[in-house]
């Protein structure tokens, strides 16, 4: 009999440490028990998104979305729905409010979704290259290695206007044109896996679900700017995608996807994993290179950027792990049609942890352009409790606040930066009216001080004074000049640091003046921060399981 | 060279400058911390931001390359609030207590602070390292006055190669840390102190200038260190205020030649100077003193070893100098008047200067009349001088230090440089971080072998067998200059007839290193490959070179040269670079080490016993005439006179009747001491002159007291022939008189006593004598006091316009065609059997030097490394049974010696070795005077067998026996 029949079970971390693995293991052998292992296939896939209701198990034909399923449910998923096809009402999800069932694509969360970095993410088992290659997997790679020139690649990329996912939007094309244009004999691909803005986690993710993705498109970089050698820089915190990583590293090179001669064409391509210690700075891009040279990873001035005078020297593409991962389905798809999708200036799709004060939260995917309201409160459910919105924190701690009366800008790179925050990764965390924005701030502020390398004395010792200033108006001891005093050396650390760290890291405190200067004045009078420390506790439980 | 625009003023510059180098050289100062011209930029303090015209960031200026048409500027309204901000940061977490500081007036934070009228931090006062970390006698870690501008760091990692220090934390908790916090002394740190030099501010400060004075109260004197002959320009920070002059701390120099940063011996080395074991005094041993009536108590000399003896200044009375002079010239010349000059032997030195060892030999030859004179330079380069004069027609350096930096591959063989030579390790590591390749072969892990390229790990003795093989892979990989070796070198055909058998496979199987390994490395060297496989000058790179190769040098030191076959080995290391290409070019050529602050000047002056000044032979007719004029003698000894061993078999023989020593200690330096006390007991008469009492003073009848390097003047010559000039830092004790004046006086009364003329040694100064030198040694007809300067003359310098030579053989071997000579593959002549199954093999340590009388009675550098040691490979230790630190007995056909083992994998399993600094466990009690290398007649030091035993075991067999 045809395995018909698919039984998906959410393999993020997530969902696992929800022990979705459990769950999985189960199902199996319940199916096996039943001797129906052949006509149901069990597949482990990476994350749904939909991370507020794990762990998820999904069956197909049916779309049916069981969600915040525990081992002992599964015999009665496998007995009801796998062997006798009738769904399990209990588990199947609803709508808050709604009295229906909703299934697939009904359900809110993903109506407004366009998948394309996440297109195999809940699909595929990311452990089988063969599922990969299954929905048109390493086909990119397999056109440019056969048809495309270096420059027809660059082209379709600058077509497609794709830019950088890391934060900053910079051209992809143009970052590899100069890596290119070096005449350098070794040059490097490195891939930034090191996610660290608190609440993010878009690409453990897209490593968890769809590692191939990524190997393919670092494949196509190297054929492209003309290197060899690859590195995925991958913080240690990230045991599963690291072990995804390493499996799909292994298939490829054993069916020759990766290594010497790559389907014949006299290219070759190697990628190797190199682990973060937990070191937020070492995102920054010459911070990484340093720490895979095995030095104390700290930021080094640009000019010259790691195009050109990289990774030991060498010319560096460095690219972040949500860029690469849409490169293969633009090679594909041709950049037109992924140009059609989001805005004008910032095309494409864009990845959001959602989080916060917010009923969805989760890890969504869709196009540039669209407003945060239907982010916030769409895709995202509004707020919970009946609680009212008070700001969404976007760029992660180099970002900034946006408030109640801007919800409706479309996002793309440069709106953001327009209302005082950034892209940034593409970290979301959203404040209900209970939390206090000193504290949150506090929070944020904290955390940069915390993760400063302390190389550039504005980072170093400008954080630390806002810090302390901070610390001073949450206990409601400020002082009028105090407010000044922070815009002011604010101002220092955003125009004297070294890196992006610094440059922003004072931007959680300066927006939170911008827009709530009145907290920081009641707090003077009160003799406390507004609503306690309600807004750290928020900040803190951002990121779902993870 | 561009044109760019600073604070509107058009400037050109080179493209690989920044744009604070670029302002800097056009007189317009930039503020800057962190910024240390001998480092790699940093950027972190941010204090030479600089705003570029058309942008509207600020960019530092030290980061940022220049191009042209850029526009800078260095001072605006903006800048200024930026650069007041910086300070304003660095108050608040640095104590302003200036008053009190160390560093107060060179403080370059109090500098900054100054300028820009900042009192005290407007911001809220922290620090945020609190700890004063003191944990050894060098430097004191004052981490509250840290900036955190990691100068310490990159010089410990870029220049020194220590890499004992690092960021420890981060962010506002940042601190300066050892590895896992361990104490200094347990780190990797090197004790160099070149991160105190380069620190800004009072967070690393030597502990010698504490309480001595303020920066602007000290006087600054300059001089060339005493120590190993890379001839380090020192400046002392002198308090001129007590009643004698005393050293505060030492520093390197911008200007010098060798490079601004020392190592630990020349940095911290110099507190011996104050001992009060220093000699005085002049002194007649007892017996002596008895039989001349000048004391009333008989005496007779003990039998103990000057090695074990105790008290050893009660043997001696102390006299006036003139009773002293007086003896010697009588003991001297009646030793002539009974058994004829050749009775006579002296030992220069090469701790001496240039002038000293000048009159030293010419005492001996012009004044006693033989030429039975020789140095320590015996024990070290002979070999060298014999190889290379030879191959080349020079037996030294070819090229200089300054150029090592810049070659693209660097060989180093039988030379733990980064221990030995530290200064040039230097070098060495600076060239491998910027991307050249190292290729250290030698039988010991040495620290270098770990930032090696390859490590051609062979061994002992067959070495040779390597290079033989690498000779062949040239050839036959075709990897060899051709063009070279047809145009500028002669022989050709007979080396490539004697390596033509020793394939890589057969070195392989002799010597243990995997032949792809001596494959790589021929590659690597023949074609002077960096790490990425490029070269810096191939490709003929516009203004760089004229070659399509790389630039590849060797370094060479004892590991080659104190062996039965060293001057074959020598010539070995001579075919490889004229195979190569490699000569005649900068960053390239056979460069020997030498070891002694003036072990190149000593040879150069003729204290050999074959060649006089400049390296002309005694047997040479119009030499010898030349000479006999020069110095008004009648005729000149026409033999060449007896080498060092030759001398001590001499004495024992009863040919030898009295030797004169001046700053030589053969009971610790020379091979087979047990053999060197029993000559110098026979001897008729010993005098010696030296700084402290020495274990070969103990031995001697008459000690005269000498002056330290930091108490004299006159001229070393460094191991690149380069002369440099000393300056009197310090007074020296009592009656303590420099070498020189001690030998012109006995010159004059030996004169007198003998009948030569006495005008001759009418010397008033150390640059009088260098004026006779330069008339009569044509490589150093130039040199003059008034053109040394800072940076010395390097010879060939033959006259007063010449500008010296810091390459040899461009264009032309000094000997016109470079020779090849075929080498057969010899093994050592001391193999190792049952009975003495072991290889011992000696050398240096960092943290003393030679025979241990200065560096033993340093304060730092004896609390560093207090004893001897023997180092055994882990495996061989633990089938003898021995723990680390437990003590081992060595044991040759010659003596035996107890050390405590050092149990580690820096020998590999075989091989012991052991550090001849230490008297209490004497290397040179084991090792051979036999089997002399047949040419230079040096001793093989480098290898003889032993067996190695664990007493606690022996002990224990006893008992159950």
């Amino acid at each position: 009999m045809a395995q018909s029949v698919f039984c998906l079970v959410c393999g993020g971390t997530a969902c696992e440490s929800s022990d979705s693995d459990t769950i999985y293991k189960n199902i199996k052998t319940q199916l096996a028990g039943r001797g129906f292992e052949e006509s149901v296939q069990v597949v482990k896939t990476g994350c749904f998104g939909f991370c507020e209701q794990g762990p998820i198990v999904k069956v197909l034909p049916d779309e049916s979305f069981y969600v915040q399923v525990t081992p002992e449910d599964t015999e009665e998923i496998v007995d009801e729905h796998l062997v006798k096809g009738r769904e399990v009402q209990r588990l199947a999800y609803k709508e808050p409010g709604a009295e229906t069932i909703s299934r697939g694509h009904q359900i809110s969360f993903y109506q407004k979704q366009v998948r394309v970095v996440l297109r195999n993410c809940g699909f595929i088992d990311p452990e089988s290259i063969d599922e990969y290659i299954g929905r048109g997997g390493y086909e990119a790679l397999g056109r440019v290695l056969s048809d495309m020139s270096a420059d027809e690649v660059l082209a379709e990329l600058e077509t497609a206007g794709l830019r950088g996912r890391g934060g900053a939007g910079f051209p992809t094309h143009k970052k590899w044109r100069f890596t290119k244009a070096a005449t350098d004999t070794q040059k490097y691909v490195v891939c930034n896996a090191d996610e660290g803005d608190p609440g993010a986690y878009m690409d453990r993710s897209i490593l968890e679900g769809d590692p191939h993705s990524v190997l393919e498109a670092m494949a196509i970089a190297g054929y492209t700017v003309g290197a060899d050698q690859g590195y995925i820089y991958i913080r240690a915190e990230y045991p599963l995608a690291i072990e995804r990583l390493q499996m799909a590293i292994r298939d490829a090179e054993a069916i020759g996807l990766l290594g010497d001669n790559i389907f014949d064409s006299g290219f070759s391509f190697r990628v190797e994993l190199r682990y973060g210690a937990g070191a937020f700075v070492c995102g920054e891009e010459t911070a990484l290179l340093k720490s895979i040279e095995g030095d104390r990873g700290t930021p080094v001035q640009r000019p010259p950027y790691p195009a050109v005078k990289g990774l030991w020297g060498k010319p560096t593409v460095i690219n972040n792990v949500e860029t690469l991962a849409g490169i293969p389905v633009i090679i594909t798809k041709g950049g037109e049609w992924y140009a059609r999708l989001g805005s004008e200036t910032s095309p494409g799709t864009k990845v959001f942890a959602l989080t916060g004060k917010i009923n969805n939260s989760g890890l969504i995917e869709v196009p540039m352009g669209m407003t945060l309201r239907d982010i916030v409160f769409n895709i995202g459910g509004g707020i919970p409790d009946g609680k009212a919105f008070k700001a969404v924190q976007t760029g992660g701690p180099s970002g900034g606040m946006i408030t109640e009366e801007y919800l409706d800008t479309p996002i793309d790179f440069e709106t953001l930066q327009g209302l005082g925050s950034m892209m940034g990764s593409g970290g979301m965390i959203v404040m209900d009216e209970d939390d206090s924005m000193i504290d949150v701030a506090k929070f944020y502020l904290s955390f940069n001080v915390d993760e400063s390398c302390g190389k550039c004395v504005p980072c170093r010792i400008g954080g630390r004074q806002i810090q302390k200033l901070l610390e001073r108006f949450s206990k409601g001891q400020g002082r009028p000049e105090d407010i000044e005093r922070i815009e002011t050396i604010g101002n220092w650390m955003k125009q004297g640091s070294l890196c992006g760290l610094g440059t922003t890291a004072p931007n959680p405190a300066l927006s939170s003046i911008t827009h709530f200067r009145h907290e920081y004045e009641a707090s003077m009078s009160t003799g406390a921060a507004e609503e306690g420390a309600g807004g750290e506790q928020a900040a803190k439980n951002e990121a779902p399981a993870g | 060279m561009i044109t760019m625009q600073i604070d509107g003023h058009k400037i050109t510059a080179r493209e690989d400058q920044t744009v604070l180098d670029a302002a800097l050289e056009n007189g317009i100062d930039i503020p800057r911390l962190c910024h240390h011209p001998d480092l790699t930029p940093s950027g972190g303090c941010r204090l030479c931001n600089v705003e570029v015209v058309g942008s509207n960031k600020m960019q530092p200026s030290c980061t940022m390359e220049v191009s042209d048409g850029l526009e800078v500027i260095t001072e605006s309204e903006g800048l200024y609030d930026h650069r007041h901000s910086i300070i304003d940061l660095l108050v608040s977490d640095h104590p302003l207590d200036c008053v009190t500081c160390e560093k107060s007036g060179t403080c370059e934070l109090q500098r900054y602070a100054y300028k820009y009228g900042i009192s005290e931090t407007s911001l809220d006062f922290e620090l945020g390292r609190e700890e004063k970390v003191d944990d050894n006698p060098m430097f004191l870690r004052d981490h509250p006055y840290c900036i955190l501008c990691g100068r310490c760091v990159r010089v410990c990692n870029e220049v020194v190669g220590a890499d004992a220090i690092q960021f420890g934390d981060r962010g506002f908790d940042s601190y300066v840390a050892t590895q896992f916090d361990v104490p200094m002394g347990d780190s990797s740190c090197v004790f160099c102190g070149s991160c105190v030099q380069v620190c800004p501010t009072a967070a690393l400060t030597h502990k010698s200038r504490i309480g001595k004075g303020r920066e602007w109260e000290f006087d600054r004197v300059e001089t060339i260190c005493g120590y190993c002959g890379v001839g380090c320009r020192i400046e002392f920070a002198v308090n001129t205020e007590g009643a004698e002059p005393d050293i505060a701390y030492a520093q390197g120099t911008p200007n010098a030649p060798t490079g601004r940063f020392l190592c630990s011996k020349g940095r911290y080395g110099w507190d011996y100077a104050k001992n009060k074991e220093r000699l005085t005094t002049p002194l007649v041993r007892k017996d002596l003193a008895y039989e001349l009536g000048l004391t009333d108590t008989p005496w007779q000399m003990p039998e103990t070893s000057p090695l074990s003896a105790k008290n050893t200044a009660e043997y001696f009375v102390p006299v006036d100098w003139d009773t002293a002079m007086g003896i010697i010239t009588d003991k001297l010349t009646q030793a002539v008047r009974e058994a004829g000059p050749g009775a006579v032997a002296g030992l220069s030195s090469a701790r001496c200067t240039n002038e000293d060892n000048y009159l030293f030999q010419k005492l001996m030859r012009a004044t006693i009349g033989t030429n039975n004179v020789d140095h320590c330079a015996r024990l070290c380069h002979a070999s060298t001088v014999a190889g290379l004069a030879a191959a080349f027609g020079s037996g030294a350096m070819t090229n200089s230090i300054g150029e090592v930096r810049d070659a693209d591959c660097i060989f180093i063989t039988g030379s733990n440089t980064s221990e030995a030579h530290p200064v040039i390790g230097y070098e060495v590591n600076r060239a491998v971080q910027s991307g050249a390749t190292l290729i250290v072969c030698d039988p010991r892990h040495i620290p270098l072998a770990e930032k090696a390229t390859i490590h051609l790990q062979s061994a002992p003795g067959t070495d040779i067998h390597v290079f033989l093989a690498m000779l062949h892979v040239m050839i036959r990989d075709e990897l060899a200059d051709m063009e070279f070796v047809r145009e500028r070198t002669e022989d050709f055909e007979s080396l490539e007839k004697s390596v033509t058998a020793m394939d890589p496979e057969t070195a392989a199987e002799v010597s243990g290193v995997p032949a792809a390994d001596i494959e790589r490395a021929a590659r690597l060297y023949a074609l002077g490959l960096r790490q990425d496989g490029d070269s810096r000058y191939g490709g003929g790179v516009e203004g760089r070179g004229d070659s399509e190769r790389g630039r590849s040098s060797i370094l060479y030191a004892m590991g080659i040269t104190q062996r039965s076959n060293g001057t074959e080995l020598v010539k070995t290391l001579a075919n490889l670079a004229m195979l190569g290409g490699h000569m005649g070019k900068a960053s390239t050529g056979v460069n020997p080490l030498r070891g002694q602050a003036n072990v190149q000047g000593a040879c150069d002056l003729g204290a050999l016993p074959n060649v006089y000044p400049g390296y002309q032979k005694v047997t040479d007719a119009a030499s010898r005439a030349k000479f006999a004029e020069a110095w008004g003698s009648e005729a000149l000894d026409e033999q060449a006179g007896l080498t060092i061993v030759e001398m001590m078999r001499a004495a024992e023989a009863g040919d030898v009747k009295a030797m004169f020593f001046m700053g030589e200690n053969p009971m610790i330096s020379d091979p087979n001491i047990g053999h060197v006390e029993k000559a110098l007991r026979s001897l008729d008469f010993l005098a010696a002159v030296d700084i402290f009492l020495s274990e070969t003073c103990q031995l001697a009848q008459v000690v005269l007291p000498a002056t330290s390097f930091l108490e004299k003047e006159g001229t070393f010559t460094n191991t690149e022939r380069r002369v440099q000039a000393l300056t009197p830092v310090l007074q020296g004790p009592g009656d303590a008189r420099p070498d020189w004046r001690i030998v012109a006086e006995l010159g004059r009364r030996l004169a007198a006593a003998l009948g030569t003329p006495q005008e001759q040694w009418d010397y008033s100064s150390p640059e009088q004598i260098m004026k006779e030198i330069s008339s009569v040694a044509p490589i150093y007809g130039g040199m003059d006091y008034g053109r040394l300067g800072t940076k010395g003359l390097v010879w060939p310098c033959p006259d007063a316009e010449h500008p010296g030579t810091p390459i040899l053989h461009v264009g032309e071997f000094r000997r016109g065609k470079g020779k090849f000579h075929a080498v057969p593959p010899r093994l050592s002549s001391e193999q190792p059997d049952e009975e003495y199954p072991y290889v011992l093999t000696t050398g240096r340590m960092l943290y003393h030097f030679h025979t241990g009388t200065m560096t033993r009675k340093s304060k730092g550098l004896s609390w560093k490394q207090k004893r001897g040691y023997v180092e055994v490979n882990e495996q061989d230790a633990e089938a003898l049974g021995i723990a680390d630190g437990k003590a081992v007995v060595i044991e040759s056909r010659r003596g035996q010696i107890r050390a405590r083992a050092r149990v580690g994998a820096t020998v590999p399993s075989g091989v012991v070795f052991v550090p001849f600094h230490f008297k209490e466990a004497a290397a040179n009690l084991l090792t051979q005077d036999e089997n002399l290398d047949p040419d230079a007649k040096i001793p093989e030091l480098k290898a003889c067998a032993v067996k190695v035993t664990n007493p606690a075991q022996k002990k224990q067999t006893v008992k159950e026996q």
